[in-house]
């Protein structure tokens, strides 16, 4: 029975890739929060099924990009779309499972790792309530992410890896087909990191496709297949293996940036 | 203009509306009594009607202030009540206004309804142009709304400033039987609507980001989310009176928090709280001859303080038992 859900979604994800509309797709666009603009000449698409890694020194407009094609922002020109629609009017959100980099939550707010996780499955329930089944996929995702025995904890009383597993627990809960990360490891102990992007290329081969923003290139080049490279407009965008080759790193970050040292 | 708008709202639509409320009310009468019979306190003797309202009334503002108040708090917005409270006593005034002027007889609650809604609004409209619910503008709003109360009230040919303390600090025996059924009718809509969109205020109160992500429309359940906090101020009033209203949103919510894991084990412990906090204060102020609004606040303060006493027991105790951190388990959800 356990082995229904990945299943399921494995075959989703490949029903997906079958068809040729794009995860993601923006054409030319520009964005800046004042007159001058944080992205721009941005012209990128994303296929169902693939790993890509957004990267870029601090400020470079990672954040802003990613808020951009999830429609949380609007282009000031050009066009952003989200599985074929306009990204500010997408809604169906239970395609989309979202990692932030911190978690935005109130510190005090009392709510349990469980509780959490469930959000994952809200826009699969509309006005309804969980059914049993949600509730194993609740279940399932505590156990992938190694969270069980602190599903009744408070998240306010967790670590920050803990803490940041839960909020993994719940994209993964929210079985979508898209899984949007900004630097979700930031926080997490070493070990994990490494268990955690394993986890990830697992759901990637299962058919979701994954989309990482980044600031730790070591784990970029590693792990995923494509890479961008972003400092306020894109200066490298293909496979990993010409990423590295490249001299895209040294013009995006200037000339101190290795591939080794983290950042 | 106001008056042709406010004719139709106190006739027709709203006596349908209200009547099976006063079918509620006259059963909770009855309840009352036979109570009475059971237990013989004077609190709730046949005799006082008025009690028997002002016990129903408080129930509810048991419920609806720390259900919105849970919300609230958990955005950080405690505050919002306080400005909203003040804008309903402008929206009392001009009730009073508008009777004195006009001899129209619509209940100022049902005014103050209307003026808390729009200023709720205003606030939500003014935090989605600045992009932060601010202070400043909460302040604003706040003082606004006193200055054009006090204002209109003076203007009201002096006659009916005599009338303003029950607004401002609450009365318990001038709860009438109509001021009940709006309660009853404000009530219905704030726990339906919660009751319906509890997953998604959740989401949104506890991260935006990701339940915008999720496809909610932020923009919106912060609106609902003002507005039903109008609502709740207004029908809270009538007991807690302006001043203190905002009190019953913030302070048994602070204290489930403390004791409390999980959310819904907060909603409901801020719950019984306040209805503890409630009936306390409605019994202590009737036996001692003290304003009820006081007396509760009183009440619930000081069952704060001993949920945070509780609450620092309880991290002690649980401190002790750390549970072993699994590994996140790649294979499981690859080839399963």
């Amino acid at each position: 029975m356990s082995t229904m859900t990945a299943s399921d979604r494995g075959s989703e994800g490949r029903t997906a890739s079958q068809s040729d509309e794009a995860v993601v797709e923006l054409s030319n666009v520009e964005f800046g929060y004042t007159a001058s603009p944080v992205v721009e000449d941005i012209s990128l698409r994303i296929d169902p099924g693939e790993y890509v890694a957004v990267v870029g020194p601090n400020g470079s407009g990672k954040s802003t990009l990613m808020k951009l094609m999830l429609g949380l922002l609007r282009p000031d020109e050009g066009t952003a779309t989200l599985f074929g629609e306009p990204s500010h009017v997408f809604d169906d959100g239970a395609r989309i499972g979202y990692v932030a980099q911190h978690a935005s939550a109130s510190k005090e707010m009392p709510i349990t790792v469980r509780e959490v996780v469930r959000m994952g499955r809200f826009p699969h329930v509309g006005f309804g309530r969980l059914s049993a089944e949600d509730d194993r996929i609740v279940d399932d995702a505590l156990e992938t992410v190694g969270m069980t025995a602190f599903a009744n904890r408070r998240v306010t009383k967790l670590s920050g890896g803990q803490r940041q597993r839960a909020f993994i627990a719940r994209a993964l809960a929210s079985e979508a087909d898209l899984l949007v990360l900004d630097e979700p490891t930031v926080g997490v102990d070493a070990e994990s990191v490494d268990a955690f992007y394993d986890l990830l290329e697992s759901l990637n081969e299962s058919g979701i496709t994954i989309l990482l923003i980044e600031h730790d290139l070591s784990a970029v080049t590693e792990h995923a297949d494509r890479v961008v490279c972003l400092n306020r407009e894109i200066y490298f965008d293909g496979p990993t293996e010409e990423f590295v080759e490249s001299d895209a790193l040294a013009r995006a970050f200037g000339t101190a940036a290795t591939f080794l040292g983290g950042n | 203009m106001t008056a042709a708008l406010l004719v139709p709202l106190q006739a027709g639509l709203l006596d349908t509306l209200l009547a099976p409320m006063y079918g509620i009310l006259e059963f909770w009468y009855w309840l009352l009594t036979q109570l009475y019979y059971l237990t013989g306190l004077e609190l709730i003797s046949p005799q006082y009607k008025f009690m028997h309202r002002a016990i129903l009334v408080g129930l509810c503002i048991g419920v609806m202030a720390p259900l919105i108040g849970t919300f609230l708090v958990h955005r950080q917005l405690a505050l919002i009540g306080d400005a909203l409270a003040h804008t309903a006593f402008a929206g009392v005034a001009v009730g009073l206004f508008l009777n004195g002027v006009l001899s129209l007889g619509v209940s100022p609650y049902l005014t103050a309804v209307v003026v808390a809604v729009i200023a709720a609004l205003l606030i939500e409209l003014i935090s989605e142009a600045t992009d932060a619910y601010n202070d400043v503008s909460m302040a604003i709003v706040l003082s606004t709304g006193f200055a054009l109360g006090t204002v209109l009230i003076s203007l009201n040919a002096g006659g009916l400033a005599v009338g303003i303390n029950q607004y401002l600090f609450g009365n318990l025996s001038t709860v009438s039987a109509e001021n009940a059924a709006i309660l009853l009718v404000l009530f219905a809509i704030i726990v339906g609507t919660i009751a319906l969109t509890r997953n998604q205020l959740l989401y949104v109160t506890f991260d935006e980001t990701a339940a915008a992500v999720s496809g909610l429309s932020v923009t919106w359940y912060n609106r609902v989310m003002v507005m039903l906090t109008a609502l709740v101020v207004v029908g809270a009033m009538q007991i807690m009176g302006v001043i203190l209203v905002a009190a019953m949103l913030v302070v048994p919510v602070a204290g489930a928090a403390q004791v409390s894991r999980s959310f819904s084990e907060s909603l409901l412990v801020s719950v019984v709280l306040a209805e503890l906090a409630v009936l306390l204060g409605i019994g202590l102020s009737y036996y001692g001859e003290a304003t009820a609004g006081g007396v509760i606040v009183l009440v619930a303060v000081g069952i704060y303080v001993v949920s945070v006493a509780i609450g620092k027991v309880q991290a002690r105790v649980r401190e002790d038992t750390a549970p072993e951190l699994g590994s996140i388990d790649a294979g499981d959800a690859g080839d399963a």
